[in-house]
């Protein structure tokens, strides 16, 4: 069946589902692989954006779906990867111009000519979710180190394992690493724990994420910043090699600079 | 000076971290099993009502609590203590359950072994009339609470 389809997933909004999607597509292909990366939220298209890719876009999902455009015609080749390439969401329709079978329609065709497809999935549990996960070969679910992303996390979860997807890998996004140290945040052990999934990505809250997107640049093209070193470890993770879990550490804050230097330590 | 410097800067009591734990065990807790707490707390009240029909209950003790493994693997734990009249020997426990046969679900079962137990007090071992003593004291107060809350909840 050739190439494999990756659907990333949230439940909530805003967790940072399309920025993965974004920087694992960069991440795979910078790593050799032929990666078409897809935008199923449709009516709020965003991936384009991300990815700096929006003033190429000619035909949509939709358009591929209903007829109007080949496949090939629809896809838009990055600028810096030859073989990375977006089918983007339509931005005038809902999420019931396509079906989870017109999902595994298109993938099945990529399958041949590619070795992932990335799926970013809208937020919320409906349809918009089911297209993006009727295909998928393996779910991995963003959350951020707070109670809402985690309860919807939960049920997202809860809806791929009984949709036999399951069990899913877990990317958490934006740690704040120091808020964790002061106990004031939720941290990778915790999120695990209540959970109780294996966890394929921990991605530091790093300013460069917001540069990235005000300049459709992904993070992970950025050599400075550690977000973009998180993500690109997931990639490598995802097409199995075994990576150590980055030192989130090292950027100690003023307050334990100042204990250790009057500790003598 | 590490300790100074934590207190100072109001460090070293629970964080909202954990805070935020506990509040996602117990709201996914019901979001998995569907049941939202207040319901849940309805749920023990009334298997608790059904089982004080049949037992004397201590019921400063009972504990029903839902237990999740993970996702998919929940079950409610009830650990419920019931007041027991141990039976000093065979023919007096054949009798006891004779009568509590006999009585039913009635009221009146209570007071029968009640007296059935203390008339055996005499022929029991002191280790035995320890524990009987002890129990005795423990259940006549809450056999009476019991009553009072079994007529309070017929009325409503």
């Amino acid at each position: 069946m050739g190439g494999k389809v990756v659907t990333i997933s949230s439940g909530k909004g805003g967790v940072g589902k399309t920025t993965a999607t974004a920087n694992l597509g960069i991440s795979l292909a910078s790593l050799g692989k032929r990666v078409v990366v897809i935008d199923a939220d449709i009516g709020l298209r965003n991936l384009d954006v991300i990815m700096g890719l929006e003033n190429r876009i000619v035909y949509d999902l939709v358009d591929i779906v209903e007829g109007r455009s080949k496949l090939r015609q629809a896809m838009i080749k990055h600028k810096k990867f030859a073989d990375l390439f977006l089918i983007p969401a339509a931005q005038t329709r809902d999420k019931m111009a396509v079906s989870p079978e017109d999902m595994v329609k298109v993938t099945d065709e990529l399958r041949q000519d590619f070795d992932y497809i990335l799926i970013d999935s809208p937020a919320g549990i409906e349809r918009g979710f089911r297209n993006a996960l009727e295909p998928a070969d393996e779910v991995l679910i963003v959350t951020n180190p707070e109670v809402s992303a985690v309860r919807d996390a939960d049920r997202i979860i809860g809806l791929i394992e009984a949709a036999d997807k399951g069990p899913g890998r877990l990317i958490i996004n934006r740690l704040k690493t120091d808020l964790v140290k002061k106990g004031e945040m939720l941290s990778s052990d915790d999120v695990f724990d209540i959970l109780g999934l294996t966890i394929i990505g921990i991605i530091p809250e790093d300013e460069l994420v917001l540069s990235a997107s005000n300049s459709g640049i992904p993070v992970t093209l950025n050599l400075q910043s550690k977000a973009g070193m998180a993500f690109n470890n997931v990639a490598r993770r995802v097409i199995g090699e075994d990576v150590p879990f980055m030192n989130l550490d090292e950027n100690r804050g003023i307050f334990q600079r100042l204990v250790r230097l009057l500790d003598g330590r | 000076m590490t300790n100074l410097l934590s207190r100072l800067f109001g460090r070293g009591k629970k964080g909202s971290g954990a805070t935020a734990k506990d509040r996602l065990r117990f709201v996914l807790q019901h979001d998995r099993i569907n049941l939202p707490p207040e319901r849940m707390e309805e749920m023990k009240r009334e298997i608790l009502a059904v089982i004080v029909k049949y037992l004397v209950v201590d019921k400063d003790r009972v504990e029903i609590d839902l237990e999740q493994r993970d996702r998919s693997h929940s079950k409610l734990v009830a650990e419920i203590p019931v007041a027991i009249n141990t039976p000093p020997s065979v023919s007096n426990s054949a009798n006891q359950s004779a009568a509590a046969g006999a009585n039913g679900a009635n009221n009146s079962a209570d007071k029968d072994r009640a007296a059935d137990a203390d008339g055996n007090e005499d022929a029991q071992t002191d280790d035995a009339v320890d524990a009987d003593v002890d129990k005795e004291t423990e259940d006549a107060p809450i056999e009476q609470r019991e009553n009072g809350e079994e007529t309070k909840d017929a009325k409503s």
